[in-house]
């Protein structure tokens, strides 16, 4: 074999080609058991009026977003306009869980930057976000007409995450069924 | 002179010891500061600590939800105290944290198709290198040393023998 002296370069081309891919994952983002499983009940009082009780059933039928977020959560502010932009379309409807937050700085934080939630509830304990496998707010979860968890995306949405990867899926949901 | 200088390292000794002292004394006694949950059961508690070294805390991911003090790290092992507490088993609490977080909880990972490779991979590998240390040693083995006509081999014992070499040699 007279390309014998070439073994090393190859092992080591592929070795750097898995480490350079490694590098391109994000060690943060651990995928989520739940995706296409249905949604984790819950039943919360509403965060404006905590008289009031809000449960997965209640959106029975629509294809929703449930995003998960807290006043003290510095990249939801980041997210924060881009849900905003998203409810002012009428594309889908999101609902809040404001996740182990005060409800006094829940309801300052919305008043300032805006309220892009059809409904919030209030998790103050994060008992629900247990449910649904919460370890980083923000966290978005896309939920079908039959309440099944279709897509989850942990870390703040961008303006690219609504264009390439909800609104297709959402697209199709809203045709299926 | 000299009892002056002894006084005085005695003194830095002492100061040190005492320095020493109170290192060793203040994390303790800030530690008692902090709020300690109130261990009502201590084999209750033993449990939740057993299971919680085996557990990874997913925002700090190299720290086990015993060790961390991220929030989520209190909050899961409150959860696995309340479990326990219920009467549950510890394989009840693990699927109930699998479910929910996946298999990327659990420091031991199960063995299924997708971490088949994770768990016989580097036996896999130790059997790969042996075998192939066994083939190149095989080899070798049958390889005899180079082949030499009687020439050459008498050139090379005149050789080793210290005699000056013949005129064959310019070849080389």
């Amino acid at each position: 074999m007279k390309a014998k002296f070439l073994v090393p370069l190859v092992l080591f081309l592929a070795l750097a080609g898995f480490l350079g891919y490694g590098l391109t994952l994000n060690p943060s983002v651990v995928p989520s058991p739940l995706v296409d499983k249905p949604a984790p009940d819950f039943r919360l009082a509403k965060l404006e009026t905590p008289e009031e009780q809000f449960g997965i059933a209640d959106m029975r039928g629509q294809v929703w977003l449930l995003n998960v977020w807290a006043s003290w959560c510095v990249s939801c502010r980041q997210e924060h306009p881009i849900l905003v932009e998203l409810n002012r379309g009428g594309v889908i409807p999101v609902i809040g869980l404001n996740y182990k937050d005060e409800r006094k700085d829940a309801l300052g934080y919305l008043r300032d930057h805006g309220n892009p939630y059809v409904v919030t509830v209030a998790d103050p304990d994060g008992r629900v976000g247990i449910d649904y496998g919460v370890y980083g707010t923000p966290e978005t979860f896309l939920i079908d007409r039959e309440g099944v968890i279709r897509y989850k995306h942990i870390g703040p949405i961008t303006r690219d995450t609504v264009k390439n990867v909800l609104l297709p899926r959402i697209a199709e949901l809203s045709r299926a069924g | 002179m000299q009892a002056e200088l002894l006084l005085r390292l005695s003194r830095a000794t002492l100061l040190a010891l005492a320095l020493v002292g109170v290192a060793l004394v203040v994390p303790a006694v800030q530690a008692a500061g902090e709020a300690t949950p109130v261990v009502d059961d201590p084999v209750l508690e033993a449990r939740v600590m057993d299971l919680s070294y085996k557990l990874r805390c997913l925002v700090c991911q190299n720290e086990s939800i015993a060790e961390s003090r991220a929030p989520l790290a209190l909050d899961l092992r409150n959860q696995v105290r309340e479990q326990f507490a219920a009467g549950k088993s510890e394989k009840e609490v693990i699927d109930f944290l699998v479910a929910r977080y996946g298999d990327f909880v659990l420091y031991t990972p199960p063995f299924k198709a997708t971490t088949v490779l994770l768990w016989i991979g580097p036996g896999l590998l130790l059997i790969a290198g042996a075998g192939w240390l066994l083939l190149r040693l095989r080899i070798r083995a049958r390889e005899q040393g180079p082949h030499l006509t009687d020439a050459e081999r008498a050139r090379a014992r005149a050789l080793l023998e210290g005699a000056p070499a013949d005129s064959e040699e310019q070849h080389s």
